[in-house]
């Protein structure tokens, strides 16, 4: 029977913390209330991306796009919507309020995205299976059982030229012929879910939403190279996205689409969950492999590589999410269909999530190819509050930023790297002229620094090292011998880090000593912080001739450093002030001043 | 044979072989501070890394294995620039205090900062703090100096099974500690030592007890008298660069007179009475069925404590007997007293030996009062000895060679080899034998239990019984023969041995914890071959025919399981907690 409605509320991580949920049983109870529950179906789907305009519901046939919902907002949706089919227009997203965008496709956040790892998300309820099976799902694990042999499906994936998109971007044909080469008994496929760069969210989400594709390309790759057991590592942080794999699980197992005789071809495989405890070098293949079997999660020296000596020194297939979930649409595109999308050296889509000073923040998939310019002036909409760009750093804390000149890289694997940052997982984090790019920097370090395991010294050491310098650099007591130390500390952990972790932590440093140079400089011989962030480079004053004498600091100020009487002008003492900035903050006349 | 080039020079070197090893083929050095032929790769210094031909990746020469064409560079400004840095970083987190480390002049820190030409020190310096532990007898952990090499950790875990030390905390707070930061004494530690042996500066280290040793040879009052273990006298001489496995047991009596002690006794003696009484115990459990099979050795102390934690249901195959340093010290108090009529009071029993679980075991517990004393009142290490001998001006290379002193000094050669892995087992065979039978050995030198692997197994025809026999050596290989062991129990089947040696140091005592540093595969061989030598070289190859046993006997024990002996030479054992709390 068909509705005469469908609302898709949006059920990722972000927008559930947004309400979504009470907007969910809001619709519901209207719908009840206003007796057209037997007409509308409400579904709680996967991310749209468009967190920035979250919560988002979306309902169909209409298409129409309702952004940063209420649960309030409910009675409104269904009262003008579905009863009497018109749009609520104050809740559709718009750019500028005059001229209210209704449809999707309207919307310049989505023109130049192209959805393949991304296709369902925010389609299909990820809780019911028949949904997923609706949009093709499991016809490719089909596909391969049936009618393909096992030497097909890795020409297939061959000729798509795909490419891990965890951070090597290895080929992902050769790992699965390693391993299905590898003579042994026992072989295992591995889901990397430990997704961890700070911003990023492209993982959790696809899982979220869409978490049968990840069981199905598990499978797939089960039955091509011989394995009979897959494990997906994700992080315990990720409560939704394990319940809803949970669900998936237990879904396709009652379908027979996992464990015993699936789909009666007499191939056996099953799939469990291992729950990660948030370390970010887990992300790294050999230490996740580690924490698999109980271990203290370290890197270990390759060769030998996972593909042939892998969980339990047997050969194992450790693909992350976004990989996994390419696979279907390729085996049912054809690889050739998927290798027209993109560049020479990289193709189909990468998905970002596009976080920091961006107009429009979200998750995106764009083509291999998409310059930086088109993510972030028209899928973005450009900076925020209208500021100038600054820098944009991608690959999460390992990557370099990249500054304006090179806006109109187009991104494959091969370009990232040579601009000194690199593709990562798909952290893209823009920054504006307020940001200060040694702090930045400082904040990436730190965090790399957090994240080593402690084991090779490079890494443990000179993470810290850097950490330290730039400290002493943003208190105002750096020298210029510092940026000599720091390079040097940079380009030894590159070379002989163990891992990745340890060998692009100095990224961040090392790209803006080339690009930020006489930022570094100002902050070290001028002793200033030109975006006024470094707090221990800058003083308050307040401009007697803009100072009205309303008293409006005086009264935030927490710590009472600012006197001055009625209409008369207000004075900072510097041995007090905490440089808070509130005092900036609430001056309607612009008269405090910042150094 | 993989055939590659190191710096242009052509290499063929054996498939599974490592960058390092392939360098050193042609005279190649690549500096490493974590790699330990060992071990396997742990990779975490840094300091090895090497340029491939035509990649831009560098290779970690520890971790990467050769490959068929490999053209490596080992060498080059680039290179040397990245492992000076690397050193520099490790320094800004070692303290300079050199002077006052124990190991000033073997530390392999200081050696490559001596040859990079380290003058200054260009990043921050960053120390822990964190307390040292001296919770054991044995060893002291000093965190302050621990630079994180996973040596110790992967000796402890990987070698020795025993899992006491482990890597705690991330990034630059990582410390290496027993779990949850416990006291070494509260943890698993077997006290081997094996970590310390290992450890490239002096983060791990025996706790040093020649202080003592001076004051008690310096006290008219105290009557001092010295016992050397077996495998002291073929490594000491390493120490005062002697060729690897050179003999130097007069030399160690003539020294040790010069130290000024009063009598030189010889730990072998009792090696000698250990088979005496282990052997006739063996025979008692083989032909009258009493006591449990196999019989298991019970000589090394880190041993002992590893089966007392780990594997408690084997106390009823354990030899009775003590470790011939806890039996000579029983006798010298009791029997040398006796005979040179001295005051057991005013003894001070001092034993040299290979083992840092021996400075543990004199205290283990009540029967090592057996005298009615402290049997043993210090153990010093090889090092120690060599550090004591030095610092008393004595030529030791040149010396000449001593005898011991009666009573208790004689030995036999099977006692010597009490110091290798095998030669317990050897020993045993020997005198077991001729119990058994009657009859002396037509050939002593019973090959078959010796050799490097780790587990071994044989038969021994003792006149057409068959005595299945096994030897295991690294604490990490003893499970096989002890999972063996339960399950043929469990399955109420034939146990799979009759006798079983246990060492827990690879190649046994002549690569002890205790012993000069730097020990390998390839010393480990030089040392049980000149044990060995010294064996074929004795007068008396089994231990029943030394003369002094037998005057012991006569004298003083009666017989091996005698009333005396019983309450003098043989212990109990008791089920400990892995972990104290």
């Amino acid at each position: 029977m068909a509705f005469r409605n469908y609302i898709l509320v949006c059920g990722g991580t972000a927008c559930e913390s947004s309400k979504a949920d009470a907007i969910y049983e809001a619709l519901m109870a209207e719908c009840n209330a206003q007796g057209v529950s037997e007409e509308v179906q409400i579904v709680k789907t996967g991310c749209f991306g468009f967190c920035e305009q979250g919560p988002i519901v979306k309902i169909l046939p209409e298409d129409s796009f309702y952004v940063q919902v209420k649960p309030e907002d409910a009675q409104e949706l269904i009262a003008e919507h579905v009863v009497k089919g018109r749009e609520v227009k104050r809740l559709l997203y718009s750019k500028d309020p005059v001229k209210r965008h209704a449809k999707v496709e309207d919307i310049k956040f989505y023109q130049k995205q192209y959805r393949i790892v991304l296709r369902n998300c925010g389609f299909i309820d990820p809780e019911n299976i028949e949904e997923y099976i609706a949009r093709e799902g499991y016809a490719a694990l089909e596909k391969v059982l049936f009618s393909m042999s096992k030497e097909d499906v890795i020409e297939e994936l061959k000729t798509a030229g795909l490419r891990g998109r965890g951070g090597a971007g290895f080929p992902t044909w050769m790992k699965w012929n390693f391993t299905k080469q590898a003579a042994s008994e026992e072989k295992f496929i591995v889901c990397n879910a430990d997704e961890g760069d700070p911003g990023a969210y492209m993982d959790r989400s696809t899982l979220e939403g869409d978490p049968h594709s990840v069981l199905e390309a598990m499978t797939i790759a089960g039955h091509t190279v011989g394995a009979q057991k897959g494990l997906i590592y994700i992080r315990a942080e990720y409560p939704l996205a394990i319940h809803r794999l949970e669900i998936a699980m237990k879904q396709a197992r009652e379908y027979g689409l996992l464990g015993t005789d699936i789909l009666g071809s007499g191939f056996d495989f099953d799939i469990e969950i291992r729950l990660g405890a948030g370390a970010f070098v887990c992300g790294e293949e050999t230490a996740l492999l580690a924490s698999i079997e109980g271990r203290r999660g370290m890197p270990v020296p390759r060769p030998p590589f996972p593909a042939v000596k892998g969980l339990w020194g047997k050969p194992t297939v450790i693909n992350n999410v976004e990989t996994w979930a390419n696979i279907p649409v390729i085996i049912i595109k054809g690889g050739d269909w998927f290798s027209q999308i993109g560049t020479q050296d990289s193709h189909g889509t990468k998905v970002f999530a596009l976080t920091g000073k961006i107009r429009n923040s979200g998750l995106v998939e764009v083509p291999m190819g998409t310059t930086l310019r088109e993510i972030i002036y028209d899928i973005g909409g450009g900076i925020a509050h209208d500021k100038a760009f600054k820098a944009v750093q991608t690959g999460g804390p390992s990557g370099g930023v990249i500054t304006k000149d090179y806006l109109d890289t187009p991104i494959d694997f091969g370009s990232l790297s040579k601009l000194g940052s690199m593709m990562g997982s798909g952290g893209m984090i823009v920054m504006d002229e307020d940001d200060c790019i040694v702090d930045v920097v400082k904040f990436y370090l730190n965090f790399s620094v957090d994240e080593s395991c402690g084991k090779c010294s490079p890494c443990r050491i000179g993470g810290r090292s850097l950490a330290n310098l730039l400290e002493k650099i943003t208190k105002g007591n750096g020298e210029m011998a510092d940026i000599d130390r720091m390079r040097e500390i940079g380009e030894a952990m590159k070379k002989a880090s163990l891992c990745a972790l340890g060998q692009t932590a100095p990224n961040p440093i090392l790209s803006t000593l080339h690009y930020f140079r006489d930022e570094y400089l100002a902050h070290i011989i001028d002793k200033k912080c030109p975006a006024g962030k470094c707090k221990s480079l800058i003083t308050y004053s307040i401009n007697p001739e803009k100072c009205i004498g309303c008293t409006a600091c005086a009264r935030k100020c927490p710590v009472g450093a600012i006197s001055g009487e009625r209409r008369a002008v207000h004075k900072i003492d510097p041995a007090a002030c905490i440089k808070c900035g509130v005092c900036f903050e609430v001056c309607k006349f612009g008269a405090v001043d910042v150094r | 044979m993989i055939h590659m080039k190191i710096n242009g020079m052509p290499v063929e070197i054996e498939a599974g072989s490592n960058i390092l090893a392939a360098a050193k083929k042609v005279n190649v050095n690549i500096p490493t501070l974590c790699y330990h032929p060992d071990l396997p790769a742990w990779a975490a210094c840094g300091l090895c890394v090497v340029k491939q031909e035509n990649s831009p990746k560098l290779l970690r020469a520890c971790a990467a294995p050769v490959v068929e064409n490999l053209s490596v560079i080992t060498h080059d400004a680039e290179l040397y620039q990245i492992r000076k840095t690397v050193l520099e970083m490790i320094l800004s987190t070692h303290p300079s205090s050199c002077l006052t480390c124990g190991r000033n002049g073997t530390c392999e820190l200081q050696r490559f900062a001596a040859e990079f030409g380290i003058r200054e020190q260009p990043y921050e310096i960053r120390l822990t703090d964190l307390p040292k532990d001296t919770s054991t007898t044995s060893i002291v952990l000093d965190p302050t100096k621990c630079i994180k090499c996973g040596r110790c950790v992967q000796v402890c875990q990987q070698l020795q099974g025993v899992y006491a030390l482990e890597f705690i905390g991330r990034g630059d707070n990582t410390v290496v500690s027993p779990a949850a930061g416990l006291p070494l004494n509260d943890s698993p530690c077997i006290k081997c030592g094996q970590c310390s042996a290992h450890c490239p500066v002096g983060a791990i280290f025996e706790k040093d007890d020649t202080r003592e040793f001076v004051r008690a040879i310096s006290n008219p009052d105290k009557h001092v008298v010295v016992q050397i273990a077996p495998a002291v006298r073929v490594a000491l001489g390493e120490a005062f660069n002697l060729p690897v496995g050179t003999i130097t047991t007069g030399r160690i009596y003539s020294a040790l007179r010069r130290l000024g002690v009063d009598k030189v006794f010889d730990t072998n003696f009792s090696a000698d009475l250990t088979i005496m009484e282990e052997g006739t115990e063996l025979v008692k459990r083989l032909t009258t069925g009493v006591g449990a099979i196999p019989q298991i050795t019970s000589c090394c102390p880190a041993w002992t404590d590893y089966m007392e934690k780990y594997y408690p249901d084997m106390i009823p195959n354990f030899s009775t007997a003590k470790s011939p340093m806890m039996m000579q010290g029983a006798i010298t108090k009791t029997y040398y007293a006796q005979k040179a009529n001295i005051d057991p009071a005013k003894i001070f029993s001092v034993a040299i030996m290979p083992c840092t679980a021996k400075k543990f075991e004199i205290s283990r517990d009540e029967n090592m009062y057996a005298s009615g004393f402290a049997d043993v009142d210090l153990v010093l290490t090889t090092r120690e000895f060599a550090r004591l001998i030095k610092a008393s001006g004595i030529d030791f290379a040149v010396l000449h060679d001593e005898p011991a002193d009666s009573p208790i000094g004689m030995y036999a050669g099977a006692a010597t080899i009490f110091g290798n892995t095998g030669g317990v087992m050897e020993a045993a065979i020997r005198t077991a034998y001729t119990l058994i039978t009657g009859e002396e050995l037509a050939d002593v030198n019973i090959t078959a239990v010796r050799g490097m692997d780790g587990v071994r197994t044989g038969e021994v025809d003792v006149k057409g019984t068959k005595v299945r026999v096994a030897v295991a050596h690294g604490m990490a290989n003893v499970s096989t023969l002890l999972e063996e062991i339960r399950s043929a129990r469990e399955q109420g089947a034939e146990p799979p041995y009759h006798f079983i040696e246990v060492m827990a140091c690879r190649g046994g005592c002549v690569a002890g914890g205790g012993q000069p540093y730097a020990t390998t595969d390839d010393i480990r061989g030089k040392r049980i071959a000149g044990l060995y030598t010294d064996d074929e070289k004795s007068v008396y190859r089994c231990s029943h025919n030394n003369p002094e046993i037998k005057q012991i006997y006569a004298d003083f024990l009666e017989k091996p399981l005698s009333e005396k002996s019983h309450h003098l030479l043989h212990t109990t054992y008791t089920e400990r907690k892995i972990y104290k709390k």
